[in-house]
């Protein structure tokens, strides 16, 4: 309520300065949708404070709505009505997004800065960009924690420990779709890193990962918020369960739970920006110039002050520096730092938007059974 | 007889003013009508606007289907002829190949083939990547070749004006048929752009296309044409036989090799009528494919074993409520009124608690590691090594639900209790019936109009509910609902939401019928 409140006043503030800045062409208002939670504070203390510091006149509307983005873009934009101005979402919903034209195609060298080198954007973001239409933040990783009170004096180093129910007794958390959950059964089924998607695309490939998952059926909790595991773990419910590598580092972190990660073979993924298309020109002015500042390489470094995700330009690693409260150094608890990176797994977008439909009502059907 | 004697006397009966006396009752009984009828007329509106449209519009999605006859109209029309025959059949013609290559460079230039290439990913895997994929290379096929021999042979070719007078010209789309149709398409993709006709050079894609239909005329049908550029037209028919070809088949196989397989093609020809029974196939564990209708394979059948589980689920629920519910609503009415008050505020304090509180207030609760297990370990009840599993599974989702939706239940019993006179269980009583026999054939009957209220109340909402199954059902305890929420927000399969939606809508309504049979529907009450 407060929010669709706050949403109307600008409409009604928008209204009424947009005659009178004419010569600015830039919007005073601005609606930006997140996460919520730690990741949004992260936001707004790493981009949003300073650019307000700098263009005190901007209000910066926050909506926690990152989670259904998808559906309610396509509603606004059936609508016609496009109250958004810049939404965070993952990479798979972000080309999902452009492939449906809800997302605005944009070139990188022209709308994000240069590195301080003078690195082109493009090449600084470099394959990071999965889309035309995506502007990356930060690399984070769907991994492993477990409780290091209930393993015992040998703590899992394999991702194929969580499919072990003898020497890991217990349950485990996993998310409740197919995606990184088919890829690990398939690694632990003896298929190589390299294969696994060649392997997945068969009928028998997508029969032998359930097959896997199987075995330890029984002992799964599916979770479907990110923020299950963590309650999870912290009481007790499960052994090891998998999320976001940021929740588990304010788990361990910030409520000293005796919980410890487990990097092996941890899938990283990508969290980013996307303009609403069809965006008013006024409204659009002032997106790209938020957004020349909250992307460029000091700003993206700054997030990691406040969460443990790796910027997404490789010129932003170098400035890392300690957290904002804890003052521990950030650098390790990043996925993208080469003690945790020694397994990764890469996840394949483009061979997701092919079989999401696909393996998603397989993978529903194998849960309901 | 005189002559004051109404003409009319065996005529209608008049009113003061002459008008016969029925009519007029009519204008007055019509004018209230509308009265009545403005008086409501807010909240008529109201309802219509914001509830029964936006619901007929998101029905109407299950079957509607326009997306792939408006993104790829030639292709459509083209593949008409053209059979699947189980898969056995050759890929179609390069007539197709060429209404395929006109209609995606104008849907790559609106930004439109991405999307038909999401909506044919739900039927066959790989389509979303395949139009990606191909739109990306429909501009860069060895087409121009065309374009540059028909330049080379008159540099008017390269001209707007000499184009726009050529198809401005009438009877031109009989001469020029694939021509002219790919010129309009170039002509929209400029509206699209703001760009003027006059200026822009025109695209690749109109040169084969004149190509073709130069290719396939005799030389005196060309000559037959009279009007402007008359000469540039001729000269080029002169000379296509010389041209150097490319075949456009080659190139979309070039760019994907999915383009020769006829799966592609079934698929594109199965799904290319306006409206669609493919949804509502799917949403029964059936399939539209190319060679007709199919049954899902087994490891892809859901939706009837979660129609049938929510039903199921459905039904429990509502007769927990109906157990749990009875005795405290008996309660309420027959206490004194100061102390049932107070209950009453009891029964709706959780009514008043949000919905999430009090759902993961049961997952505290019910949990291995959580307070009821607790209490059976520490009484020593149940070993600390296999605490029991209550939660993530039916079991849960009925203890979590039966509870939130139990003040449905108790709220019309209690209205309905109410009214019971106390006088018919003592007169019942003092005729020497048992206190059984007086709850039973007295009592009881008088109280069935209310537990139909709360019945109805509590299946109907338990039926559609989807936040608590999500996060309290694990695998065995969700329900249609929850994959309408996912199709809805996560793949944006708005067509197959529709139809499950309209589907559990029917079940409802055919429940709610055989309910008015069985039961008979004045038979309910709210108090």
């Amino acid at each position: 309520m407060k929010s669709k409140l706050a949403i109307l006043m600008c409409g009604a503030a928008l209204a009424a300065t947009g005659v009178q800045a004419q010569d600015a062409k830039m919007a005073d208002s601005m609606t930006i949708v997140s996460w919520g939670g730690a990741y949004q504070k992260s936001q707004i203390n790493a981009y949003a404070e300073p650019y307000k510091e700098k263009h005190p006149e901007v209000e910066i509307v926050w909506d926690e709505s990152s989670n259904e983005a998808v559906a309610k873009l396509r509603a606004m934009n059936e609508a016609g009505n496009i109250t958004w101005d810049l939404v965070d979402v993952v990479a798979a919903d972000a080309i999902r997004l452009c492939d449906e034209g809800l997302a605005m195609e944009y070139d990188p060298d022209e709308l994000l800065a240069p590195a301080p080198d003078g690195t082109p954007a493009s090449e600084d973001f470099g394959d990071l960009i999965v889309s035309d239409c995506y502007i990356p933040q930060i690399v984070y990783s769907t991994t492993f924690g477990y409780r290091t009170d209930m393993v015992g004096d040998t703590p899992p180093t394999n991702i194929c420990d969580v499919f072990d129910l003898e020497k890991y007794p217990g349950k485990r958390a996993l998310e409740k779709r197919p995606i990184n959950n088919m890829e690990w059964a398939l690694l632990c089924d003896g298929v190589a890193k390299g294969d696994v998607y060649d392997v997945l695309e068969t009928e028998e490939g997508q029969a032998r990962a359930l097959a896997k998952l199987d075995t330890i059926k029984d002992q799964v909790i599916w979770w479907s918020s990110g923020a299950d595991t963590p309650q999870l773990l912290a009481d007790g419910e499960v052994v090891m369960g998998s999320t976001y590598n940021g929740r588990l580092f304010s788990l361990i972190e910030e409520q000293n739970q005796p919980v410890a990660m487990l990097w092996d073979a941890q899938v990283f993924d990508l969290d980013g920006w996307i303009i609403p298309a069809g965006l008013p020109e006024e409204r659009l002015a002032r997106v790209k110039d938020f957004l020349m500042f909250a992307t460029d390489t000091q700003r993206l470094a700054d997030q990691a002050k406040y969460i443990s995700y790796g910027p997404a330009r490789s010129s932003s690693a170098p400035l890392v520096g300690k957290h904002a409260e804890l003052g521990i150094e950030m650098a390790p608890h990043m996925p993208t730092d080469p003690a945790n990176a020694k397994n990764t797994f890469l996840y394949n977008y483009t061979w997701w938007a092919d079989y999401r439909d696909d393996l998603d009502a397989k993978f529903q059907a194998w849960l309901a059974q | 007889m005189t002559d004051a004697t109404p003409s009319t006397q065996n005529g209608p009966m008049l009113s003061a003013d002459g008008t016969p006396l029925k009519k007029s009752l009519q204008i007055a009984l019509r004018r209230q009508k509308i009265r009545a009828l403005m008086l409501i007329a807010p909240l008529l509106l109201f309802v219509l606007i914001s509830f029964i449209a936006p619901i007929a519009d998101m029905l109407f999605r299950s079957v509607e289907n326009e997306i792939v006859s408006e993104t790829l109209p030639r292709t459509v029309i083209a593949l008409e002829d053209w059979g699947y025959d189980d898969g056995k059949a050759a890929p179609p013609g390069e007539d197709v190949y060429a209404a395929l290559y006109v209609d995606l460079s104008e849907a790559e230039e609106l930004k439109v083939h991405t999307r038909l290439g999401s909506r044919l990913n739900y039927e066959t895997t790989g389509m979303s990547s395949l139009f990606r994929k191909t739109g990306r290379g429909v501009g860069r096929m060895d087409t121009d070749i065309y374009a540059d021999q028909f330049i080379a042979l008159d540099p008017r070719w390269e001209d707007p004006a000499a184009w726009i007078a050529l198809m401005d010209a009438p009877g031109i789309s009989e001469v020029l048929p694939e021509t002219a149709s790919a010129w309009s398409s170039w002509q929209r993709i400029l509206v699209s752009k703001n760009d003027d006709i006059a200026e822009e050079q025109p695209e690749d894609f109109l040169y084969p296309m004149l190509f073709r239909d130069l290719v396939r005329h005799p030389a005196d049908r060309v000559a037959a044409y009279d009007g402007p550029n008359a000469d540039m037209l001729a000269a080029a028919r002169a000379a296509v036989d010389g041209f150097e070809a490319v075949s456009l088949e080659e190139q979309f196989i070039d760019i994907d090799k999915d383009w020769a397989s006829p799966e592609i093609w079934g698929t594109i020809k199965a799904f290319s009528s306006p409206y669609t029974a493919g949804y509502f196939l799917s949403s029964v564990d059936l399939k539209l494919t190319p060679a007709g209708i199919e049954e899902q394979p087994e490891s892809q059948q859901i939706y009837m074993l979660l129609f049938g589980r929510t039903l199921f689920m459905s039904m429990v629920i509502m007769g927990s409520c109906i157990l749990l519910g009875y005795p405290i609503a008996y309660l309420l009415s027959n206490l004194p009124l100061r102390t049932s008050n107070l209950l009453l505020i009891l029964v709706l304090l959780p009514f008043w608690t949000s919905l999430l509180v009090r759902t993961s207030a049961w997952k505290v609760l019910l949990q291995q590691q959580g307070v009821i297990n607790d209490i059976l370990v520490w009484l020593g009840l149940v070993a600390d090594g296999d605490r029991l599993v209550m939660i993530n599974n039916q079991f849960g989702t009925i203890v979590a639900m039966t509870h939130i939706l139990l003040p449905f239940m108790i709220l019309p019993l209690y209205s309905v209790m109410k009214t019971i006179p106390p006088s018919y269980v003592r007169a019942a009583k003092s005729l020497g019936a048992t206190d059984w026999t007086a709850f039973w054939r007295v009592y009881f009957p008088q109280s069935v109009p209310g537990i139909g209220a709360g019945s109805i109340l509590v299946f109907i909402l338990s039926i559609g509910y989807y936040i608590t199954p999500e996060l309290v059902g694990g695998t065995t305890g969700t329900f249609i609902s929850n994959r309408i929420a996912y199709h809805i927000s996560s793949s944006l399969n708005w067509g197959l939401a529709a139809a499950l939606g309209t589907i559990l809508l029917a079940v409802v309504l055919v429940l709610y019928w055989v309910y008015d049979r069985i039961v008979g529907i004045d038979n309910v009450s709210l108090g």
